[in-house]
């Protein structure tokens, strides 16, 4: 099966646009605060934006008939639309754009703003509110989404003059891009939408304080490289901050010079290939056993990119017990803020990896990664297979097969989405998308709506609980109508399977509203969006169909019927130290 | 170890950078002690002086929030080195015509000044760090303490040093 599918909708193309464009847009014409918001986003290589339109907005989307360079994807929940702003973002390393109108329109992307935030993903959200006369009214629709949304976006504007539009859209996605990058909100009065100014693109910027790029602190560089010379353990955290810093191939030859085995956090997943012999899998909460014991035992644990979250370390006190901290990030704050740092390094990660990589000496570590390569070899993920039912972990396996592991993958939050996470193998960055920090259930497939879009030539395939799929299935709509070839993957096991399985584990077995009885039939609900649908109860069922929908032109959903019971191992509960995993069934 | 941190902010002169502030803090359960705003030396920017109390390690983390902040020009850890913090009280305290004089004898060692005269009460201001403000308080409060405003703390640093 070659995996590159043929997207063949003449919709999806990457849209650079054409110097004569590009003068056209620049025109110093005297036009509307829309006008100047729409070319603005052009001018920035905008390719497509997702969004909901309102009262408040409405001279926004009139613009829109006379820009028909313009992709505007119209969502059916303003939640789908920014969640596959994310996705594109994520998967392109492209700023994603959203918009909505002004109150209800504007709250509902706040779950969005807030995942996007957590995960350091590049948004301009931008939204409409009532005219400046009204603020502070109480008027219809008006909701002070700026103060909202203050604590979960890197930065934010309230643009009061038509006369600032151009530049602060200029200074949102310079923000949103650069440095620890993050959702920035534009919020525009419909007044200030509608009033005529002459337009001004400025080419330069400059933002007083801030200052995005760090340069690298060789001497703590230096420090760090010392300490790896003597270091018989060392292991390597590698997160996020790889992927979003393009530096991947960096990091591979890092690795290989210093040899330390790797464990890739859950949004580190790719950017350090799973075929390389020194990756050990995921740590954490649902980490593979290799990897939380090689981190317990670790004389050297380097953090490239990674922030060590509470899923990560588990209990603080006992993590990484004998090793001394490196933390390499473009985040200074992040530095410290929960585990002191031994050999502390900011800076953007391909730059800190370029300098380190021209004189790292490898770690007096044989011994150690002989040991973890057999440890590897002894503790491998596993999980009891059956005949008679599929099993979810042997779907994401059959899954990760059939796509010669080349997929994006998009997940939603919860079992299945550690299952992706332990069985799909990721060999490159931006193809796994998920929900990492906040852990937003119904990101999974609007999110694929994004990332297809911005890989038109790419397989993307999103995988959904029954839970999560429920939360934001009204974006088949998107997928239909635009033939946005997304596979739509459901682990259907009829339970919120996360909590049931914390309510068995933890809270002996006292099953509370985790019934999802009353599910729809999800094959029929695709079919009423009218998209494919097909469903698979056992293993021969689940390869044909699977191979069924990869065979297929545009959107198909596929319903993989799971048991409830299964659980996903390993498992640290919280409070419990990394090397105290539950194994599981295998035990 | 727990101690008083005191930090100069500077800020751009916009509507919402004290909710940006404030809201950090908050989110981030950081606790402020005190915190004022003003004008500063340069046009378009402001300072804020945040007096919080934490370890050193806490003290690192709120200063590096609040550099991520676009808003924030500069934080400056002015109590790292010798200041000069100062407060304003005005303290209005009950006063029968009779008792004035030894209120004003107790104003005057403060080097605080009575700056208005009631009936019965005065109003009292004095200016000095804080523990010299919560002296002069209780001083005056067995006399009887109507009302009590504190601008909070102000501080600036030494010497040459530039912040």
């Amino acid at each position: 099966m070659s995996v590159p599918i043929d997207a063949k909708n003449s919709t999806m193309h990457h849209s650079a646009i054409t110097d004569a464009e590009r003068e056209r847009l620049l025109a110093p014409d005297v036009v509307s605060g829309s006008e100047i918001l729409l070319r603005s986003l052009l001018l920035e290589g905008v390719e497509c934006v997702f969004g909901y339109p309102g009262g408040a907005v409405l001279y926004i989307y009139d613009a829109m008939c006379d820009n028909p360079n313009f992709r505007h994807f119209l969502a059916r929940h303003e939640q789908g639309a920014i969640h596959a702003a994310d996705g594109y973002a994520r998967t392109t390393g492209n700023v994603g754009v959203c918009m909505a109108t002004s109150g209800p329109g504007a709250t509902n992307l706040v779950t969005g703003i807030a995942t996007a935030n957590m995960d350091s993903v590049p948004l301009v959200v931008i939204t409409g509110n009532v005219a400046t006369g009204l603020i502070g009214t109480d008027a219809f629709q008006e909701a002070d989404i700026v103060g909202i949304t203050l604590p979960v976006t890197k930065h934010s504007y309230f643009v009061r003059d038509v006369k600032d539009v151009a530049r602060t859209v200029r200074e949102a996605f310079h923000i949103a891009s650069t440095g620890r990058k993050g959702p920035v909100l534009i919020d525009i009065p419909k007044d200030v939408s509608a009033a005529m100014t002459k337009f001004e693109w400025p080419e330069e910027i400059s933002i007083r304080g801030y200052h995005p790029d760090p340069r690298v602190d060789t001497d703590q560089v230096d420090a760090l490289l010392e300490a790896i010379a003597r270091s018989k353990k060392p292991v390597i955290i590698s997160g996020a901050g790889v992927a979003h810093s393009g530096a991947s191939e960096e990091m591979v030859k890092f690795v290989e010079a210093v040899q330390a085995p790797v464990a890739t956090t859950l949004l580190g997943l790719g950017g350090f290939p799973s075929a390389n012999p020194l990756w050990m899998g995921m740590p954490g909460m649902h980490g593979t056993y290799t990897a939380n014991t090689a981190i317990q035992e670790a004389d050297l644990l380097i953090s490239i990119g990674a922030r060590f979250d509470d899923r990560v370390t588990m209990k603080l006190d006992g993590f990484a017990p004998r090793a001394e901290i490196a933390h390499i990030d473009i985040d200074r704050a992040e530095i410290g803020k929960n585990v002191p740092t031994d050999y502390p390094v900011v800076g953007d990660i391909k730059a800190v990896l370029e300098y380190a990589n021209t004189k790292v000496k490898r770690a007096d570590s044989e011994d150690w990664v002989a040991e973890i390569a057999d440890r590897k070899r002894n503790h491998p993920l596993t999980y009891k297979d059956s005949e008679e039912v599929l099993k979810p972990q042997w779907v994401i396996e059959m899954l990760n097969r059939t796509t010669g592991g080349r997929a994006i993958v998009t997940t939603d939050v919860g079992q299945h989405q550690m299952w992706v996470a332990q069985y799909y193998r990721f060999d490159k960055p931006m193809h796994f998308v998920s929900s990492g920090g906040l852990g937003t259930m119904g990101y999974g497939f609007p999110s694929a709506i994004g990332a297809q879009l911005g890989n038109p030539d790419t397989l993307v395939v999103s995988i959904n609980g029954d839970g999560g799929m429920q939360m934001c299935s009204q974006e088949l709509a998107v997928c239909s109508i635009n033939k946005i070839p997304v596979k739509i993957a459901i682990i259907n096991n009829q339970v919120l399977g996360m909590v049931r399985q914390w309510q068995e584990l933890i809270y002996n077995g006292r099953y509370s509203h985790i019934d999802l009885s009353g599910s729809p039939d999800f094959v029929k609900l695709a079919e009423a969006y009218g998209v494919k649908g097909l469903r698979a109860t056992n293993k021969a069922e689940a390869e044909q169909v699977w191979q069924e929908a990869l065979e297929t032109d545009g959107p198909v959903l596929v319903e993989f019927v799971v048991p409830s019971e299964e659980s996903v191992y390993p498992m640290v509960a919280q409070g419990k130290t990394l090397e105290q995993m539950l194994l599981g069934d295998d035990d | 170890m727990d101690h008083w941190h005191t930090m100069g902010v500077l800020v751009n002169n916009k509507s919402g950078v004290l909710q940006r502030v404030s809201s950090l803090f908050s989110r981030r359960g950081f606790n402020i002690e005190s915190i004022t705003v003003g004008a500063s030396e340069e046009q378009g920017l402001s300072r804020m002086v945040i007096v919080t109390r934490g370890d050193d390690s806490v003290f690192e983390q709120i200063k590096h929030q609040l550099e991520k902040l676009i808003d924030v020009v500069r934080v400056i850890p002015v109590s790292d080195k010798p200041m000069v913090a100062r407060e304003l009280a005005l303290i209005k305290v009950e006063s029968a015509p009779e008792r004035r004089p030894e209120i004003i004898a107790l104003v005057e060692t403060f080097r605080a000044t009575v700056v208005d005269v009631g009936q019965n009460s005065l109003m009292v201001q004095v200016v000095g760090e804080t523990d010299k403000i919560d002296a002069m308080i209780e001083l005056v409060r067995p006399y009887g303490l109507i009302e009590l405003c504190r601008t909070g703390v102000t501080a600036m640093a030494r010497g040459n040093a530039q912040v």
